[in-house]
């Protein structure tokens, strides 16, 4: 048996996690960058607002510069999380007002706006800076504004965004992963039904798979279906050969038979006698084969469309017992019915009278002579058992000996093909039953035959 | 136990020349750690809560210096290390210091959003400025209840108002210079009301009490921006002065509490901040008691100064110059 190859299922349901987490982790490092540009951004808006307006309120007097710092400058920045608030102005490189250190010359009014995120007063801190040129007497005064926040409220916000993105991210996972094994379930359950009704059938069940399956599908089936119409037709093919052959063969055998027979009745030296009788022997065995092969192609054809009609048991069996009586007679053996009333059940009469006759012959033709073959119509459960008074089956073979062209290790020279219980059996099956067999404590064999 | 106070307070005599404490007393506890507070409130006003502090911490002693609000930024530049508590009624100094870095967080102390800043800096009262008013001066005359009517009042009788009147001298007095700032930042009639006062030649004081003795005494029939609070102190003094709120606006502090970073004994330090804010000592009955706790008086009239980063702009240094400069060319004629 070849190694099995990775599930479908299972491959696609970790494809479809691996997917979902992935884009969780995703989702959470964007939402996370773009919360912390937004952020920065606005700590800016506000940082960049204040030092406007103390830019604004500078003044030029005397060469010196006046700053009237507006109470909205710091007031703007009151955050959350009371973040500390640091400012410095310079003139020139000179610091005028504000923190020592928290900007540091030369400044240059062609750098513009400034944000820097650096280390002061023992906590990390947003600066802005603007430098600016203020027109005063002969050559401009140079006034630097920095304004500076701690970033605790923005660490707070991030940190707020960031368990919420995650929060989102781990729902997100969680639902794609049931996604995940719902969709690759559902997407296998098609196949492993298919599977399921195919492997349901029973062994001679050829007919196309006609069930609706998935688009993808629809090529394994049509191949499946051609493949097993093709494979119907060439079985029934062969059948038909058989029985064909069997019936061909037939016929000639019992015109060599007759003239066998009548041969026997002319000759007398006893070597040509003997000669003569193994021939009508070996005829008859060829004969008999042929019969049970025709037997057997026809209960394959009509198991496989098995008709049911209502059917009496024991009437079936009373006539071939009947029948057979006088075959019976000629070896010196006993037919007995033992049966009560009509014993009806849903059936087709041809294949049961079929099977019984089969059964029927095996016992005539394994019984020592003057013995006595009981053929008893039970009902319930409903059968039919034949018994002799044989050597019984081999024990050891019981179960093979319903197959094919198989015969016990005692049928020495007794005439068979070996397919009288596969004819049998394939009745007991094709009813839903089975066929039982049994030998007996006193000696003797039995066989059933369950519907 | 006095020797050993003694010994301590030379001690810090030689540590601290240029310390400018107005006094300074030892609480004591059973036994275990000293906490030492700086604060700008009167040893006796203060005495209740700390006693009631100690009783309900019994094993630590409260070494209590008081100084004016404005010397308390020096002593603690001087001297970081040297105190662990730190209560003032000047909140723009205290916030300064919590903004500077010299304050330790208090992430334990459960309070709302408006009265602390930076779980740093704990306001603990709700104390207006009011105009205190000599009964006796205005006998026949209808009572101002708002600046405006003061101004009226003043201009109607200049002479019998001149050298009458009092206010702090903003220079001196860090609580002096808050209440200022935050008034001219309210209203332009603080301005006119300057005015008004600088030409009826105001005296200027230092302190809230020395206001309220002169008041008292008759030699001063205004004074304005005194903490009401402190005149309903004596009970002698209120059958001769009257305390008015401005209904127009009454610019209102809150006296707030830090613990200094470079403090030993935080656990101790944290206790009592604690215990200040958790206004527990307003609890108890004590009629008259001068401090109004930040629970019990109705925020909504009154214009409360917000523990924010606005207070950082009249500590600025130009600020303060062009503010000084206004306020001496409304009131030193």
């Amino acid at each position: 048996m070849r190694r099995s190859a990775t599930s479908l299922r299972r491959r696609l349901t970790w494809t479809l996690i691996g997917g979902a987490t992935l884009l969780a982790v995703l989702f959470f490092l964007v939402v996370r960058t773009y919360a912390q540009q937004i952020a920065q951004q606005s700590q800016d808006r506000i940082l960049e607002a204040s030092l406007t307006s103390l830019m604004d309120a500078a003044v030029v007097r005397d060469g010196e510069i006046e700053v009237d710092v507006p109470y909205a400058a710091f007031a703007m920045l009151d955050t959350a999380a009371d973040d500390r608030v640091f400012y410095a102005v310079h003139q020139g490189d000179a610091l005028l007002t504000g923190y020592d250190g928290l900007a540091e010359g030369p400044f240059d009014p062609a750098v513009g706006l400034d944000f820097q995120t650096q280390a002061f007063g023992g906590a990390e801190v947003r600066r802005a800076t603007l430098t600016r040129a203020l027109p005063a007497g002969p050559a401009p005064v140079l006034l630097t504004v920095s304004v500076a926040q701690t970033r605790d409220s923005l660490a707070g916000t991030l940190w707020a965004i960031s368990v919420n993105a995650a929060l989102f991210g781990g729902a997100f996972f969680v639902l794609a992963s049931g996604m995940a094994l719902w969709t690759s379930r559902s997407t296998v359950r098609p196949l492993s039904q298919m599977a399921e009704a195919v492997a349901r059938r029973g062994p001679r069940d050829l007919r196309p798979v006609v069930r609706p399956v998935p688009t993808e599908l629809s090529p394994l089936v049509t191949s499946l279906n051609s493949l097993m119409t093709r494979l119907s037709a060439s079985l029934t093919q062969s059948e038909t050969f058989i029985a064909e052959a069997a019936h061909r063969v037939r016929t000639p055998l019992a015109t060599v038979r007759t003239h066998a027979e009548a041969t026997l009745m002319r000759v007398d030296k006893d070597e040509n006698r003997a000669a003569l009788r193994s021939m009508i022997r070996a005829i008859d065995e060829s004969s008999r084969a042929a019969g049970q092969l025709l037997d057997h192609a026809m209960v394959t054809f009509r198991g496989d469309q098995l008709e049911r009609r209502q059917i009496d048991l024991v009437g079936i069996c009373r006539e071939l017992v009947d029948r057979l009586t006088p075959v019976a007679e000629m070896k010196d053996l006993e037919l007995v019915l033992i049966a009560e009333g009509p014993v009806e059940v849903q059936g087709d009469p041809i294949l049961i009278q079929n099977a019984v006759r089969n059964l029927i012959d095996n016992a005539l033709k394994y019984s020592p002579p003057e013995g006595v073959v009981r053929i008893e119509v039970q009902r319930d459960p409903v059968a039919i058992v034949v018994c002799d008074e044989g050597g019984g089956f081999p024990a050891e073979q019981m179960a093979e000996l319903s197959q094919r062209f198989q015969r016990g290790a005692n049928a020495g020279d007794t005439v068979g093909s070996g397919l009288g219980l596969t004819i049998a059996q394939d009745v007991a099956e094709a009813h839903g039953g089975r066929l039982g067999l049994a030998n007996l404590d006193e000696g003797g064999a039995c066989a059933t035959l369950y519907l | 136990m006095r020797n050993f106070v003694s010994v301590i307070l030379c001690l810090w005599a030689g540590v601290l020349v240029a310390a400018e404490l107005e006094d300074r007393q030892m609480f004591h506890g059973e036994d275990g750690v000293t906490l030492r507070v700086l604060s700008s409130t009167d040893t006796d006003i203060f005495a209740p809560i700390l006693e009631g502090f100690i009783a309900r911490n019994p094993s630590v002693s409260v070494d209590y210096a008081v100084a004016g609000s404005a010397d308390i930024v020096t002593l603690i530049a001087e001297c970081g290390d040297c105190f662990d508590v730190v209560i003032s009624s000047a909140m723009d100094l205290q916030l300064k210091l919590a903004n500077d870095g010299l304050a330790r967080r208090l992430p334990g102390l459960a309070q709302q959003g408006g009265s602390q800043w930076r779980q740093s800096v704990f306001g603990f009262t709700l104390e207006p400025a009011t105009v205190v008013l000599n009964r006796a001066a205005f006998k026949g005359r209808p009572l101002p209840s708002t600046r405006q009517e003061l101004i009226e009042a003043l201009r109607a009788n200049p002479e019998h108002f001149r050298g009458r009147l009092g206010t702090y001298d903003v220079r001196l007095s860090g609580l002096g210079y808050l209440f200022a700032t935050q008034d001219a930042r309210a209203s332009e009639t603080f301005w006119r009301l300057m005015e008004v006062f600088g030409n009826l030649d105001a005296q200027l004081y230092c302190c809230s009490g020395d206001m309220i003795d002169d008041l008292a005494s008759g030699e001063l029939f205004v004074a304005y921006n005194v903490l009401g609070s402190y005149a309903s102190t004596r009970p002698e003094t209120l059958d001769t002065v009257t305390i008015i709120t401005p209904e127009d606006f009454a610019t209102t502090m809150m006296r707030t509490a830090l613990v200094l970073d470079s403090t030993d004994v935080g656990g101790a330090a944290e206790a009592m901040v604690s215990y200040l804010t958790s206004g527990a000592w307003a609890a108890q009955d004590r009629p008259g008691f001068p401090l109004p706790s930040i629970g019990d008086a109705d925020a909504q009239v009154l214009n409360v100064v917000s523990l924010d980063p606005g207070l950082l702009v009249y500590l600025d240094r130009l600020k303060r110059e062009l503010f000084l400069e206004a306020w001496s060319s409304a009131l030193l004629r």
